[in-house]
């Protein structure tokens, strides 16, 4: 059936105007620190860069440790967000496929785990790693970062598992695979979107969390970028050019990440979400 | 986490489990009856360790008067329940449990209610601009939070930020340089449209993808029987999509209601401590003004209150969870 005109033409309206809507505060960011100060600071906006500079960028990238903050985040996230799909995946295989006494209990547990207020129990990790003697260290971070992320994780994938026939799995055991093998040969292939698809949630907590990492690792050069771009708002107060370059430097990774996961995550999801 | 508002394309996936679940076993559960527990000792353990270890020091702090001094000094004070009682018997605690039962709910109605409409009208839009709008959502969603709110900051800047210029252009000349952190009610204004900003991308991508998978026969037979689009939502895709909106609508509550760097990043709290919700507050009695037993006594009362906002989804889960156990002994 056809939609008559002015209903489509309605639709596509609506829809511009959403698109406009969520893009502008990325646009608008992206534009502020391309442009030169006189231009930001300007009785009416400027909303095109023309008079593009790079010089806002420079102050971002030339604040103390700015690489060795940026290697620090990478290191961390990247393992936390790994550590976390593997532990995770195990995990949920056994949620979804096995049947075993206190299932539901441990269910539980991760459901509530997901509730966890990490930013008001700061306090009590601070103490668990100072007593450890572990302040400034990378190690702490990543393992308090991938449980930040591993019940979502979890929770997550156990839908992705319970969408993989299992009878994909039997008859792969039929022509003589142990179950490991056709775990890794036959269902961990038809998982690869949904791992994708929960990574990205990883990467984005991980990349972002700010309060544990301000109260662990307050070391110069020991922390990681949040800590970076918190310093712009406070020393740098007013200078929206600078703060707009470094929150743009720092979304760049995710945004790219994101449309070049998103995709296949979306895609993965509505092939594998057929059954009911 | 972000999740605030930010997460990944996947809850769909969750709902789905709350539906159908694992397929029916039964077999090769006999073999191996440690396995399951091999498998899951890993995530129980790093739980354990780093979660739950940090829970027990928590609740152990939280009969402590624990200051600055005790800190350094590694002195130990036991109060008992009195960190308990001062705080269940101040007024603060309770408007703010208030507060922050009412933001989260407005919130997630919100980011619900829109999300729905604009997963639906991705479904209605043809592929160039239903393209267009995805990777419009998808960077709203992608920006870390800290870096969003940094931009909100500047976008509700009040003598350069663009909002109050367009709001004067348009001609509402009182707002040229309104301060939008000024009040509680416009600080509010401020946060949710950044929360919901950032959380609506997730439940309409994930809204328009779990469309996909229902039946055309279903519509086609709505459509038969004359239903007009209100009732073909109501009767077709509300029931069919069921877990997934539970399960969001859980999602979002936890996101919204744990919000901080968010709420934090935008005025502290203020003014006057008037937009403090439950986990901001325990940060400043905590952190910030360094009573760390007082703090940990507050996150803790911000999780039963989180357990019992959410206590009906848990129960559900559960339920569905012990009813396909029974039906799999069953066959």
């Amino acid at each position: 059936m056809k939609r008559s005109l002015a209903g489509r033409i309605w639709l596509n309206a609506t829809a511009v105007v959403l698109a406009i809507g969520f893009v502008f505060p990325v646009y608008w960011m992206f534009n502020t620190a391309f442009k030169p100060t006189r231009d930001i600071l300007s009785e009416d906006p400027v909303w095109f860069p023309f008079h593009g500079t790079f010089e806002h960028f420079a102050t971002a990238v030339h604040a103390p440790d700015f690489w060795t903050l940026a290697g620090n985040s990478v290191v961390v996230t990247v393992l936390a967000v790994a550590l976390s799909l593997v532990i995770a995946l195990c995990g949920a295989f056994a949620l979804t496929r096995m049947r075993f006494k206190g299932r539901k209990g441990i269910l539980l547990t991760f459901m509530v785990a997901q509730m966890a207020p990490w930013e008001v129990m700061v306090i009590s990790v601070y103490l668990i790693v100072r007593d450890a003697d572990m302040l400034n260290s990378l190690v702490p971070l990543t393992c308090f970062y991938m449980l930040m992320v591993l019940p979502f994780t979890l929770l997550t994938l156990r839908g992705y598992v319970a969408a993989v026939p299992r009878e994909l799995e039997e008859s792969a055991m039929v022509d003589g695979c142990s179950r490991r093998q056709a775990f890794l040969k036959v269902v961990f292939p038809l998982l690869a979107p949904g791992l994708m698809a929960t990574s990205l949630f990883g990467f984005i907590t991980a990349w972002h969390e700010f309060p544990l990492v301000l109260v662990l690792n307050k070391e110069p050069g020991a922390g990681t970028l949040p800590l970076w771009l918190s310093q712009f708002q406070t020393r740098f107060g007013d200078d929206w050019g600078a703060t707009m370059a470094a929150a743009s430097l720092f979304a760049v990774p995710i945004l790219l990440l994101f449309l070049f996961l998103q995709r296949k995550a979306v895609g993965g999801l509505t092939s594998g979400a057929v059954k009911g | 986490m972000q999740l605030d508002g930010a997460a990944a394309a996947t809850d769909q996936a969750a709902a789905r489990t709350g539906k159908g679940g694992a397929p029916p076993c039964g077999r090769g559960s006999r073999r191996g009856r440690g396995a399951p527990y091999l498998l899951l000792l890993p995530a129980l353990l790093a739980t354990a360790v780093f979660l739950g270890w940090p829970m027990v020091r928590n609740l152990v702090l939280s009969f402590q008067n624990l200051n600055m001094k005790e800190l350094i000094q590694h002195l130990t004070e036991w109060v008992g329940t009195g960190n308990y009682r001062e705080i269940l018997g101040s007024e603060q605690f309770w408007r703010v449990t208030l507060r922050t039962v009412v933001f989260t709910a407005v919130n997630v109605v919100l980011i619900m209610v829109l999300g729905t409409l604009i997963g639906l009208l991705l479904a209605r839009l043809g592929k160039t601009m239903r393209l267009a709008l995805s990777v419009a959502l998808v960077l709203a969603w992608a920006m870390p939070v800290i870096a969003a709110t940094t931009v909100f900051q500047w976008l509700f800047d009040s003598r350069y930020g663009v909002v109050n210029w367009v709001l004067d252009a348009a001609g509402w000349h009182a707002m040229t340089d309104y301060d939008w952190v000024g009040t509680q009610l416009s600080t509010f204004f401020v946060i949710t449209v950044m929360i919901v900003w950032q959380s609506l991308p997730f439940v309409a991508l994930n809204l328009y993808a779990a469309t996909t998978t229902i039946p055309k026969e279903l519509y086609e037979a709505a459509r038969m029987d004359g239903a007009g689009t209100w009732q073909v939502f109501a009767s077709v895709t509300f029931p069919f999509l069921r877990p997934f909106f539970l399960a969001t609508t859980f999602l979002e509550v936890i996101w919204v209601f744990k919000a901080f760097p968010q709420i934090f990043a935008i005025n502290q709290g203020g003014p006057d401590r008037l937009t403090e919700t439950l986990p901001i507050y325990a940060f400043t009695e905590g952190v910030g003004n360094l009573h760390f037993g007082m703090g940990a006594a507050i996150s803790l009362l911000t999780i039963v209150v989180l357990l019992a906002m959410t206590a009906h989804y848990l129960r559900l889960t559960l339920r569905q969870e012990a009813q396909e156990e029974h039906e799999e002994a069953a066959l």
